[in-house]
């Protein structure tokens, strides 16, 4: 598909190029989605890998075994994923926030344990012989798709009712919201589009390993989410530029530091919370310590009172990047 | 028995979301780091292994209390989800700086003393195995005690019933709560030491699955509730035993975490919990 388009692009693009710019459109639409479940909606989601693993799964078996062409498998990888999101979220949304992060995390760890058992995923040796017909055109189309439908959807009349339920689930059920309706419509639709970042990364690496799905995939995803911003869209697609773009720069630059690349996102994720829990560009109501400390700066002492002993209303959240720890 | 580590592991967990409702991801790498201790303390500095063991205990006691100070006590008024990603955070650097100094392979911890094996009544263990539950018992006990029968105990329930009140009435909160940091830390190592010597391997990547499945113990038997860490860590051991007999070795890790979902289903404050109702 697209391939004059391909061509094109291909003609300016070096490969190696080519190659991050693919998996940063795949991280990008892997992100969106998660910051819909983590960043609006305020559910902590440690399992997201797993959806994007079934996405993958589904594609590269109807690929492989079935004879599937590209579109309808990757439509078909989606709405698994998403059937997985009902069957997951349906019972665990109703938990309280650290219990979901748990349960999510669960759900992650069966999924690839179940991956590594099957017989018709190959198990521990992996899927092979998935034809590569993701290109550069098709995964920028796809995660264009994702951060406007994500886009229309924050701003619309559900997407407010997943900010109140992130900001206040209690208040925002007395204000006539159905939660748990809505939560798990946000889980569903997040599975959905980390179910087709799945099958274009099956499309694109040809190749399937359970290992690619494991918890610290998730984790990284979270940190690509936190670091661009929590609950702004454009937050994730830097995040995810930067942080996959980032190892690849230090691999040949630093590779020491590259490789151990999850000691800074450790930190980072630690950091992040304590300066700017908003991360780059996020848009929750709540303050960090540098925002705090420059509302300080900014007002003089009379209102650092106020701002100390919470009497003064939040400023309106801007968003204003350069603010946050760059 | 792998019952009486998840026990003590999640005695930690327990003791530490009990004050302050936070499930600490760091725990497993606490476990880890415990582990660490105890062998470079043993094979290294040479120490008789009662002196090791406490050492050790001290060691991660200090490392809960340095990252209660670091990743969540500025976070004290922030939300839940920052604490939990804070906590996430905290818990991939210590693993990863571990990686760093001690590199992936697996070192072998033999015990430092002769394990005998044994026999009581049809079931086939050995000393190892009965020190290590036998130290759970202990520590569960004493950990009871401590909650119930000393001041500091009851600072600690008072500050996990209400932080701000208990600060009225006198109590350090902040003191109370690193030292049920150092407390659920020093149970870790513990845990960390037994196990080392029990699977005779010590890897820094070994805290992430006995960190869940301890959390896993804990929830089981009804997070924040000590007896209930003690009986969730022994049951979830032997579900597991029960699992790999039924289907195969490879699904183990999968039995904890499916009970985990069908507890949190059904009976989300464990079996001895009491059921709370959330506080607006």
């Amino acid at each position: 598909m697209l391939d004059w388009a391909d061509g094109l692009l291909r003609g300016f693009i070096n490969p190696y190029y080519y190659g991050i710019l693919v998996t940063i459109g795949i991280n990008i639409i892997l992100a969106l989605s998660l910051n819909l479940v983590t960043g609006f909606t305020g559910q902590l989601h440690l399992g997201h890998a797993a959806f994007m693993a079934i996405g993958a799964y589904t594609a590269g078996l109807l690929a492989t075994k079935a004879g599937v062409s590209f579109a309808p498998a990757v439509l078909a990888a989606g709405l698994a994923a998403a059937v997985a999101g009902v069957i997951v979220g349906l019972p665990t949304l109703r938990l309280r926030g650290d219990y979901l992060a748990i349960a999510t995390l669960g759900f992650g760890e069966i999924v690839r344990i179940t991956l590594l058992n099957l017989d018709i995923t190959g198990g521990p040796f992996g899927l092979r012989g998935i034809p590569r017909q993701t290109n550069l055109p098709i995964v920028i189309l796809a995660a264009l798709f994702t951060f406007l439908v994500l886009r229309s959807l924050v701003h619309s009349r559900m997407g407010r009712a997943l900010i109140a339920i992130r900001e206040d689930e209690v208040a925002a059920q007395t204000m006539g919201i159905d939660t748990a309706r809505l939560k798990v419509a946000s889980f569903t639709l997040a599975a959905f589009f980390a179910g087709i970042a799945g099958a274009l990364f099956a499309y694109w690496f040809r190749y399937l390993n359970p290992s690619s799905f494991g918890f610290m995939v998730s984790i990284e995803l979270l940190a690509m989410v936190v670091f661009g911003g929590l609950g702004n869209l454009l937050g994730s697609v830097v995040g995810a530029g930067v942080m996959t773009y980032l190892p690849e720069f230090l691999r040949t630059v630093a590779p020491a530091i590259a490789e151990r690349r999850l000691v800074f996102y450790g930190a980072l994720l630690v950091i992040v919370m304590i300066l700017r829990p908003n991360g780059l560009l996020g848009t929750s109501s709540e303050q960090g310590w540098l925002e705090i400390w420059l509302a300080r700066r900014r007002s003089g002492p009379q209102a650092a009172r106020g701002v100390a002993t919470g009497e003064t209303p939040p400023p309106a959240s801007t968003g204003g990047a350069g603010r946050g720890p760059a | 028995m792998t019952g009486s580590t998840y026990a003590l592991i999640a005695l930690g967990y327990t003791m530490v979301y009990g004050v302050l409702q936070l499930i600490n991801f760091a725990h497993g790498e606490i476990y880890m780091v415990g582990a660490f201790a105890g062998l470079l303390l043993v094979t290294v500095a040479q120490l008789p292994f009662p002196v090791a063991l406490l050492l050790a205990m001290g060691i991660t006691a200090l490392l809960g209390v340095t990252i209660e100070f670091l990743a969540y006590r500025p976070l004290r008024r922030s939300s839940r989800l920052s604490v939990l990603i804070s906590a996430i955070g905290m818990s991939i650097f210590v693993q990863n700086v571990a990686l760093w100094i001690w590199g992936p392979s697996t070192r072998s911890f033999r015990p430092p003393f002769p394990v005998t094996p044994l026999s009581l009544g049809g079931l086939r263990t050995n000393t190892l195995e009965l020190l290590t539950l036998a130290l759970a018992l202990l520590m569960m006990v004493g950990l009871h005690l401590l909650v119930t029968r000393t001041k500091l105990g009851k600072a600690m329930r008072a500050v996990a019933q209400d932080r701000e009140t208990a600060a009225l009435m006198g109590i350090n909160v902040n003191r109370t709560i690193a030292f049920t940091f150092a407390i659920g830390s020093s149970l870790a190592a513990a845990a960390g030491v037994m196990v080392g010597m029990l699977f005779n391997a010590v890897v820094p990547n070994m805290g992430v699955m006995p960190g869940l499945k301890g959390f896993v113990a804990a929830v089981l038997g009804g997070i924040g509730h000590i007896p209930g860490a003690m009986l969730g860590g022994l049951l979830l051991g032997m579900a597991e035993v029960l699992g790999v007999a039924l289907l195969s070795s490879q699904w183990r890790d999968a039995v904890a975490f499916a009970i985990l979902i069908v507890v949190l289903l059904y009976r989300p404050s464990g079996l001895l919990g009491r059921r709370t109702q959330e506080k607006v």
